[in-house]
């Protein structure tokens, strides 16, 4: 009867019931978009370093991996002494530099990785085949367009420029033999991979037994923080960071963007529990009679209490379901400017769903249902029946 | 108390401030009304006859003296008890009505027997037969919109009835309703004493007074008179 009543009284004013709803609705849209926004990054950044399942990452002392044109020099004795450890499982080292590579009488310049092959963790061939000689090449389908080159063509690349020279350190004739997808770089980015050896050598002398990354996977079932004490132990000339290390620097370099998920989520729960607080103050103000009778014939200041907050969690949690749909649309939509933000990964997103996120703004909006509803509820509640009987008979 | 005295008012007061005049609207009212019992109370506008059935049905607070229903003291009841008393021994019919418009006659009727913890089949059975009673059986479903004010006058006397109270307090019943329909209401009430019920009522209709068989004269928040009427 009670849930009935709740009911009954929410659909006698159908039209302000549901502009109610709809205006929790747009509130709960927002909360669980800044919901996802506080989280998404985080979530995302993670699952991007976690691609290929490599969980540690070498860079030169003091920066992180490629936030510097710095390399890690003697590379190879580095590796070395990687592999050679028991909970290392896969070695990947990598060079990041530029090809100029001449088309139909013009330059294009691409970033690119010098990667190994076999071992690499940067991107994945769509269609070809990953390199298998020192004079072959992947490239991303961006490069492909822009040069109007096809797999199996060749071109004419050169590598480390030296501006006092005015030539380049390494020139080379190489073949395009895949496709690739390049997990780590940004939409629109003309990107190629080569050999690591083949990159080192075409850079010169300034490249030469040198990497800018080395990514790691330890053994399965081996402690990645023990491999990470090991490592930093045996290395003690570069900077190792493990997943966790580097989410802690996100963290740091997106807290502005959490400050701002949190503050946008509060000021939309408030305006959701403004809004229905007003709401069900009004519908109460409208029967007061009513519920002065209703306690006249023997109902409890609880139920009534409960009544009232009732329809403030129904109004609430109804808006909230609408609000999801609603949500998920806007946060499509805003990741899709935020992406396209110069210089970040293209599977970087900052809006990522996740059930829990839903549970979280539904948590919260029916929270504030509970709030909204208590102040009006109690205050219906506690009218004294003659004086507001009276007084409802003298209006 | 004797048993066949339901309610006792023993030196019952009311005083409230309004503004910065005390209004003293009972004043000292002694009553006692016995089982199978029709009182009506009758007076003066502002000569606090409301205000006495408000004390007697336990929605309002005495300044002093007593009220005792079925033996157990109201006047000093906490609010969750007192609603819980007045839940299973007093019905009340107000002058609006005061049905929620939201809920359909039955609906309506069952609430009280909803509250009373009354299971949903025996609830529905009973508010039926109510119906019934008060001439409304084919109308259970309209709300109180779609019902005429002696209808919805007579959902509210099935809802009083709905737990069964020992007594029936009625607050100008026939207030709001034509004399056609004021008769009807008054042959209800009357049909209702008749199989059981205590009724006290406050009124300025005199045929409505006619009807019952005793009646009080308030004036000043005092009883002035207090007389049975023969033949009821």
């Amino acid at each position: 009867m009670l849930f009935r009543l709740a009911w009954a009284t929410l659909s006698r004013h159908r039209s302000r019931t549901l502009l109610a709803v709809l205006g929790v609705a747009v509130s709960a849209a927002m909360l669980l978009d800044m919901v996802m926004l506080s989280s998404g990054m985080r979530a995302s950044f993670r699952e991007l370093l976690l691609t290929r399942g490599f969980q540690l990452r070498l860079a030169p002392k003091g920066t992180l991996p490629f936030d510097t044109d710095a390399t890690i020099p003697k590379v190879s004795e580095a590796l070395r002494t990687l592999r050679a450890m028991p909970d290392v499982a896969t070695v990947s080292p990598v060079l990041g530099g530029q090809l100029h590579v001449e088309v139909a009488g013009r330059v294009i310049t691409a970033a690119t990785i010098g990667a190994d092959p076999l071992v690499q963790g940067d991107y994945e061939v769509v269609t070809g085949r990953a390199p298998a000689a020192p004079n072959e090449l992947v490239a991303s389908d961006d490069f492909l367009r822009v040069s109007g080159l096809h797999v199996g063509d060749t071109l004419s690349a050169a590598a480390g420029y030296d501006p006092q020279l005015r030539s380049f350190a390494g020139r080379r004739t190489l073949t395009v033999v895949g496709r690739a997808h390049f997990l780590y770089m940004a939409a629109g980015q003309l990107v190629v991979s080569v050999p690591l050896a083949t990159l080192q050598d075409m850079q010169g002398s300034r490249a030469r037994d040198r990497a800018s990354l080395v990514m790691i996977k330890a053994r399965d079932g081996a402690s990645v923080e023990s491999v990470l004490q090991r490592i930093k132990s045996a290395l003690p000339s570069v900077s190792a960071v493990s997943i966790e290390t580097a989410m802690l620097q996100v963290d740091k370099r997106l807290s502005y963007f959490r400050q701002l998920a949190f503050i946008l989520g509060a000021v939309s729960l408030a305006v959701g529990f403004l809004l229905v607080t007003t709401l069900v103050t009004v519908s109460v103000n409208e029967r007061l009679g009513e519920i002065v009778v209703m306690r006249a014939i023997g109902v409890v200041r609880g139920r009534i209490v409960l009544q009232i907050v009732l329809e403030s969690v129904a109004i609430m949690v109804v808006g909230a379901l609408c609000g999801l749909g609603l949500g998920l649309a806007t946060a499509r939509y805003l990741d899709s400017i935020l992406s396209s933000f110069p210089g970040l990964p293209a599977a970087m997103h900052f809006f990522v769903f996740e059930p829990r996120d839903a549970w979280t703004a539904l948590g919260l909006l029916t929270g504030a249902g509970i709030l909204a509803g208590i102040y009006p509820s109690w205050r219906g509640a506690s009218l004294p029946i003659a004086v507001t009987m009276r007084e409802e008979a003298v209006a | 108390m004797s048993d066949a005295i339901v309610l006792a008012a023993s030196d019952l007061r009311r005083e409230y401030h309004m503004g910065e005049e005390l209004v003293h609207a009972v004043r000292g009212v002694t009553l006692e009304v016995t089982r199978g019992d029709y009182v009506a109370i009758v007076g003066p506008s502002g000569c606090g006859k409301s205000t006495m059935l408000n004390l007697l049905g336990g929605i309002d607070r005495p300044s002093g003296g007593t009220v005792t229903i079925n033996g157990s003291r109201i006047d000093g009841m906490r609010d969750a008890e007192a609603t819980r008393f007045r839940l299973h021994n007093i019905g009340f019919v107000f002058q609006r009505f005061y049905l929620m418009p939201a809920l359909t006659a039955i609906e309506n009727v069952e609430l009280p027997m909803a509250e009373a913890k009354m299971n949903a089949e025996d609830r529905v059975h009973r508010a039926r037969e109510l119906l019934a009673y008060v001439g409304l059986g084919a109308r259970r479903d309209h709300r109180p919109a779609q019902l005429s004010g002696g209808e919805q006058q007579r959902v509210a006397i099935a809802r009083a009835l709905a737990n069964r109270p020992q007594i029936l307090l009625a607050d100008e019943p026939t207030g709001e309703l034509d004399a056609k329909t004021g008769a009807d209401m008054i042959a209800l009430l009357a049909q209702v004493n008749r199989d059981g019920t205590t009724i006290i009522v406050v009124t300025h209709d005199e045929d409505l007074a006619g009807a019952a068989k005793r009646v009080v004269h308030m004036r000043d928040g005092v009883v002035v008179d207090d007389h049975r009427q023969d033949s009821r």
